[in-house]
């Protein structure tokens, strides 16, 4: 036995690895199952951060200016008396978008289940580069620390809304928050985005370039396909806001006019001149508008992975979806424009960005289609997971439909920067994206940890959230076309707005609800991981190779060599086979036709 | 190709110039962003039309053509085990980068000395578009030097070989571009500026 095992280690590229301490496999790990589970923590954490300022903000919004003894004891001197304070609102709005939509959607999400599967479902003993790798996570390590210090300065935290657009962030005295507050922002801002590009850089490389024998790219799950044109949006698009940021730290300390044009503060004129904030808009935007599918595709190709699973069928047009996840790709760098509307673009420019939104919605439709023809007559089985990746096409279709009016630029000046919007994004990107991740770690968390999350629980947890979120959101459409513009602080100024307070007091009803019920979901994650049942080597009878791993984690992934492969990753049901499911690792039997796709 | 085979060792060396590429690609994305951003500005009522780029710039072109073909001529003359040639070439062509990084701040002086400054009241964004983009190429030449210094130490320690010199293909693919696009940077602020 030990001979043969051997042997296979000598035909293999099985590298010697040493002896391992607690700091080199817990803290500094190079391993990409140990870095997949530190981004998970990390986002965690962060989204309990992003989540408790949503629900001060909705607290403020239903009950404006009343005392409350949770602001008394979060906010401190921001809430004097329990009242919150107006500056530290338009903070809590800024710093939730950034935590939320970088650092729980965008590392969250793509960092933990990218650096988890992407070796794992390949074939690869790890990333590429494992030290660069690690160096990724503590970027974004020490990013995460500095955007949450900046509630700790001063003159409070950056405040001009997650999209930064100058003159409130490139005027030091415009606000409270553009100070140091905005300092840090940006300090945090491009150490994330140095962490963005090295963990897209592996990522890219060793899904071309270390795929085991047999796995080619149209035999690769649907997951790595989505992982790895996320990875490829990253590269393309985070240096060009890079690229502004640079520019606005220019104008902020160095007193250059890129983004600044004539300008008084507190009577004095300022040197600045002819400078355009719409230039920073244009390249904020082509960073901002790829982000949203940054975020979103590992969501759908998660989901694409778990329905089919729990299906019991092929996925319906494997082609079809990496054509149109190529489609969206492609789309998202020329859209941009779409959320400058009402900035003073010429109109006609205005209309090209409302035809290539538009076309937009072709891949997602034949994405949405192929969920449910994947659905259709299967044999389901309704975990957790699946009930979140079905959730993830509900509200998916749900901010979708909306996003064809908003795109629409004549529409749009109607609804822009009203809370019509605020559901579009919410529905269509937080919520669909939070979903997958949910999914995510419902699917995978015996693979991540040897142990199964609590079902019961995972109900509770969906079906609460499922109702709590389109009761939070669904209403927002309607105050939106109403009028109510989103960001403000307090809408009880406005005598207009008055029959829409009610509204505002259940939609906080729901978000509060929806907020501590995560609570279950936080729970049942650091209770499974000590004491969830043990898990067999792969409890979903799925095909890809991360369940042909071992359950407890080894360096390298595989004991002696990798398996080969030598079919896609959805024979679910296949006539001629015993089970209803075949891995990938299985040889075809001779005559056995390979399934169209 | 099929990229799915070949040896981790060959698998790994692939994964590692392929990196450098998409982080190029990244890097382009970048000026692409300045120089978008450079083009749109163009049009502001205060862009300074009549304006002559600095002689030093154009020095600065040469120079660094000429540290990239002594860069290729020291990888060839590894490849060719003619190590003495290499040793030379890559200390010229570290001396042609310390003369161009030189050579630039040699312009920023004209450009001042013409009355413009780069921040400030007194200064104009034409000005401020060429120093930043001319300073964060520079930041890129320091790399890249950075770079050429670890092979240079390297290559004293007899590591690399025709063989086994993936080190020194990735500086000498980085320095390249790093000459092309000061090329192309300077070409387009000529034509453009």
């Amino acid at each position: 036995m030990s001979a043969h095992v051997e042997d296979a280690h000598a035909h293999d590229d099985h590298g010697h690895h040493p002896k391992e301490t607690f700091i080199t496999k817990y803290i500094f790990s190079q391993d990409h199952k140990m870095i997949a589970k530190q981004y998970l923590i990390t986002g965690t954490i962060m989204g309990v951060i992003g989540v408790m300022m949503s629900l001060m903000m909705r607290m403020q919004i239903a009950w404006p200016e009343e005392p409350n003894v949770i602001f008394k004891a979060l906010l401190g001197k921001w809430a004097p008396e329990g009242v919150m304070d107006a500056d530290i609102y338009l903070a809590l709005v800024t710093i939730h978008g950034t935590i939320m939509v970088f650092f729980v959607l965008t590392a969250g999400l793509s960092g933990t289940f990218s650096n988890l599967l992407i070796p794992l479902q390949i074939g690869a003993r790890d990333m590429a580069s494992g030290f660069l790798n690690m160096v990724s996570y503590w970027l974004f390590f020490i990013s995460s620390v500095i955007m949450v210090c900046s509630f700790f300065v001063e003159a409070g935290p950056a405040a001009a809304g997650w999209t930064i657009y100058p003159p409130l962030s490139a005027l030091p005295l415009a606000q409270g928050g553009s100070g140091m507050g905005m300092t840090l922002w940006l300090v945090s801002m491009a150490i994330f985005i140095a962490s963005s590009l090295l963990g897209s850089l592996n990522y890219v490389v060793t899904v071309i370039n270390l795929r085991t024998k047999g796995m080619s790219m149209t035999r690769l799950p649907l997951t790595i396909w989505a992982f790895f044109v996320t990875a490829i949006i990253g590269i393309i698009s985070f240096p060009v806001l890079l690229s502004a940021a640079l520019l606005l730290i220019m104008d902020r300390s160095f007193g250059t006019s890129f983004f600044l044009s004539d300008i008084f503060i507190q009577g004095e004129v300022l040197h600045y001149q002819g400078g355009s904030p719409v230039l920073f808009e244009h390249l904020f935007w082509f960073l901002g508008h790829p982000e949203v599918y940054i975020v979103l595709l590992p969501a759908l190709g998660i989901t694409s992975e778990i329905i089919a699973t729990n299906s019991r069928k092929p996925i319906f047009g494997y082609r079809a979806m990496v054509a149109s996840i190529l489609a969206i790709a492609f789309l998202s760098t020329i859209v941009w424009g779409h959320h400058m509307f009402i900035s003073g673009m010429n109109p006609f420019l205005g209309s090209v960005f409302t035809f290539t939104t538009l076309l937009i919605a072709i891949p997602s439709a034949v994405k949405a289609f192929n969920y449910i023809t994947t659905l259709w007559k299967g044999n389901l089985q309704m975990n957790p997971a699946m009930l979140f990746s079905i959730g993830l096409v509900s509200t998916f279709i749900t901010g979708g439909l909306t996003g064809i009016i908003l795109g629409d630029s004549a529409l749009d000046i109607n609804v822009h920067d009203t809370y019509f919007v605020v559901a579009h994004f919410h529905l269509v990107m937080g919520i669909s994206a939070l979903y997958g991740m949910f999914a995510g770690i419902y699917h995978w968390f015996p693979k991540m940890f040897g142990r199964m999350l609590n079902k019961k629980l995972g109900y509770i947890h969906f079906w609460v959230t499922a109702v709590c979120a389109y009761g939070v959101f669904f209403p927002m459409h309607f105050i939106g076309m109403a009028g109510l513009p989103r960001r403000y602080y307090t809408n009880s100024n406005f005598p207009l707005f008055d029959d829409l307070a009610n509204v505002n007091v259940v939609i906080t009803l729901f978000a509060l609800i929806g907020g501590v019920f995560q609570l279950v979901f936080l729970y049942n994650f650091f209770a499974s991981i000590f004491y969830g049942k043990k898990a067999v080597q792969n409890p979903w009878r799925s095909n890809t190779m991360e369940w042909t791993t071992p359950v407890e984690h080894i360096h390298g992934n595989w004991p002696g060599a990798i398996p080969e492969v030598h079919r896609w990753a959805y024979d679910y049901s296949k006539p001629g086979h015993e089970d209803d499911f075949v891995p990938q690792t299985v040889p075809m039997y001779e005559g056995e036709e390979e399934l169209q796709h | 190709m099929d990229l799915t085979q070949g040896t981790l060792e060959e698998k790994t060396n692939r994964s590692k110039k392929m990196m450098l590429y998409f982080g190029i690609a990244s890097l382009i994305m970048s000026f692409a962003g300045w120089t978008s951003a450079f083009i749109v500005s163009s049009s502001r009522p205060d862009w300074l039309a009549d304006f002559k780029m600095p002689t030093a710039f154009i020095v600065s072109v040469f120079v660094i053509l000429a540290s990239s073909i002594t860069l290729f001529v020291a990888k060839k003359a590894l490849k060719e085990n003619n190590r003495s040639l290499t040793t030379i070439m890559l200390l010229v062509t570290f001396a042609l980068g310390i003369y161009f990084i030189i050579n630039q701040f040699n312009g920023f002086a004209e450009i001042i000395a013409a009355g413009y400054n780069f921040t400030g009241p007194t200064s104009n964004v034409t000005m401020s578009y060429i120093y930043l983009i001319a300073v964060v190429h520079i930041a890129h030449v320091v790399v890249g030097l950075i770079c050429l210094l670890v092979v240079i130490y390297n290559h004293f320690k007899q590591k690399y070989t025709a063989e086994h010199k993936l080190g020194f293909d990735l500086a000498s693919t980085f320095w390249h571009f790093v000459d092309i696009l000061w090329v192309y940077l300077f070409l387009f602020l000529y034509f453009l500026a």
